[in-house]
């Protein structure tokens, strides 16, 4: 234990996931030994994150005004919605520079023994998006586990009255593997989802 | 660093730091333990796929001081997979999982609990009965194992033989005039037959079931379920009892 101001400290950043209390005391000890111009900057940066930044009214991506940047972009293809889970999944699929389309952010995915059914997730405003009549495309981009499997199912089930193509992520063999390493389900999807090879 | 073998049922998955979860698994032999599997959070995990709630994995673990740690994880039943394709039947699978947990306690073993637990994996998947169904025979079971077993017949109080009209869930279920307190019901008595045929496995008499009487049974088995575990089961409000029916959209201007 330490005083005062220094036991806050480490208090509160092992507050934060994944700092465990040795974690929490080496950075709070390499805070006080920071240049005071660093710290500075970091405290301003946390103060600043929780006064600006808000969730877009459009996709509930990660925004600094009531639109995040790929929804006020009008470059941005307004045919094609890309469905995740969280905001980190939008970088991501943003960094393979494939998809030009609009995303849509649901804030998780439907897990019930959690409690989170799809009242609990951003549905309801991703049917009123398409009253415009303007998207084509649905992209259910959920992770590919249980719960996004299940995500898209019932996501799939509720668009199929609006007649649009709906489509879910590839899942298959990561590149750069071996397939005698390859566990039965992800090896199962790539069969199912294999293509045709122009010779 | 003693290692060990078991034929394990996933039943949920906690995050862990950057890419581990904690899985919490029925194992046939060791009954309900949780383990740490490094990594299955990437993509490139060799057995992230197969730690999945609902999937049955053959399991090697090294025991740790407090929790364990999988080194391999081989598929003996995808079912966790297969189900989550439908949405209706997942939303059972996720109760049926939640009560597995309930009713087991760790490090104790709980085969009958497990092989249970395994069979209603492999109905729910192969979609030989409705799902719904098969949750409330799942539920009325795992209950009847755990020593709370429901009489849809004879008293349960006093053992006056059946048909008894009223049912009572903190007494049991059935109970005749004389044990009759505040709060019974008086079901249909083919629904208390239905689920006397869910108790025993008689899946002829649950398939020929009308849909009322199946609306019935399902409340009857949501509250005996709920007060025998004493907390509420927080998957239960979620689950899809009826079928699905396609709505035109009223958002896009269509019409019913």
């Amino acid at each position: 234990m330490y005083e005062g101001v220094v036991q806050d400290l480490i208090d509160e950043l092992g507050q934060l996931p994944g700092i465990g209390p040795k974690s929490a005391q080496r950075i709070a000890f390499h805070l006080l030994q920071a240049d005071g111009a660093d710290v500075q900057r970091l405290i301003t940066a946390l103060a600043e994150v929780k006064e600006k930044v808000a969730f877009c009214t459009m996709c509930g991506n990660i925004a600094q005004a009531t639109l995040c940047r790929i929804c006020a972009d009008p470059r941005r293809d307004g045919q094609a919605i890309c469905v995740v889970e969280e905001p980190k999944d939008v970088v991501a699929i943003e960094r393979t520079g494939e998809f030009r389309g609009r995303y849509h952010v649901l804030g998780g995915a439907i897990s019930p023994m959690d409690g989170i059914g799809p009242e609990q997730l951003r549905v309801a405003e991703l049917m009123s998006r398409l009253a415009s009549g303007e998207v084509v495309e649905i992209i259910l981009a959920t992770d590919p586990n249980i719960e996004g499997e299940a995500t898209a199912a019932y996501l799939a089930r509720q668009l199929k009255p609006f007649g649009l193509r709906v489509t879910r992520l590839a899942s298959g063999l990561p590149v750069g593997g071996d397939l005698e390493y390859a566990d039965e389900v992800t090896l199962g999807r790539a069969f199912e989802g294999r293509r045709l090879i122009d010779a | 660093m003693p290692t060990y073998r078991d034929q394990a049922i996933v039943l949920r998955t906690h995050k862990l730091a950057e890419a581990d979860r904690i899985i919490t698994v029925l194992a046939r032999e060791r009954g309900k333990i949780r383990v740490v599997a490094k990594g299955v959070r990437r993509t490139k995990s060799r057995f992230g796929a197969r730690l999945e709630p609902g999937m049955i994995v053959d399991l090697q673990c090294y025991e740790g001081r407090n929790l364990d740690t999988v080194t391999q994880a081989e598929s003996i039943a995808s079912y966790g997979d297969q189900i989550a394709r439908d949405y209706r039947a997942y939303t059972s699978l996720a109760t049926v999982l939640e009560t597995a947990d309930r009713l087991t306690e760790e490090r104790a073993p709980a085969l009958q609990q497990y092989l249970l637990l395994q069979g209603a994996l492999a109905a729910l998947a192969g979609c030989t009965h409705d799902a719904s169904l098969v949750l409330d025979a799942y539920l009325l079971r795992a209950l009847a194992i755990g020593g709370y077993a429901p009489s849809f017949f004879d008293c349960a109080q006093c053992g006056d033989p059946g048909p008894q009209l009223a049912f009572n869930v903190s007494s049991g279920g059935s109970v005749c005039p004389s044990c009759r307190r505040p709060g019974s019901v008086a079901p249909n008595r083919a629904t208390l037959d239905l689920l006397g045929a869910l108790l025993v496995g008689d899946w002829d008499i649950a398939d020929a079931s009308l849909p009322q009487h199946r609306r019935e049974g399902n409340g009857i088995t949501a509250a005996y379920v709920q007060w025998h575990l004493e907390r509420g089961l927080r998957s239960l409000p979620h689950v899809e009892r009826e079928p699905h029916v396609e709505k035109l959209p009223l958002a896009t201007g269509f019409t019913t």
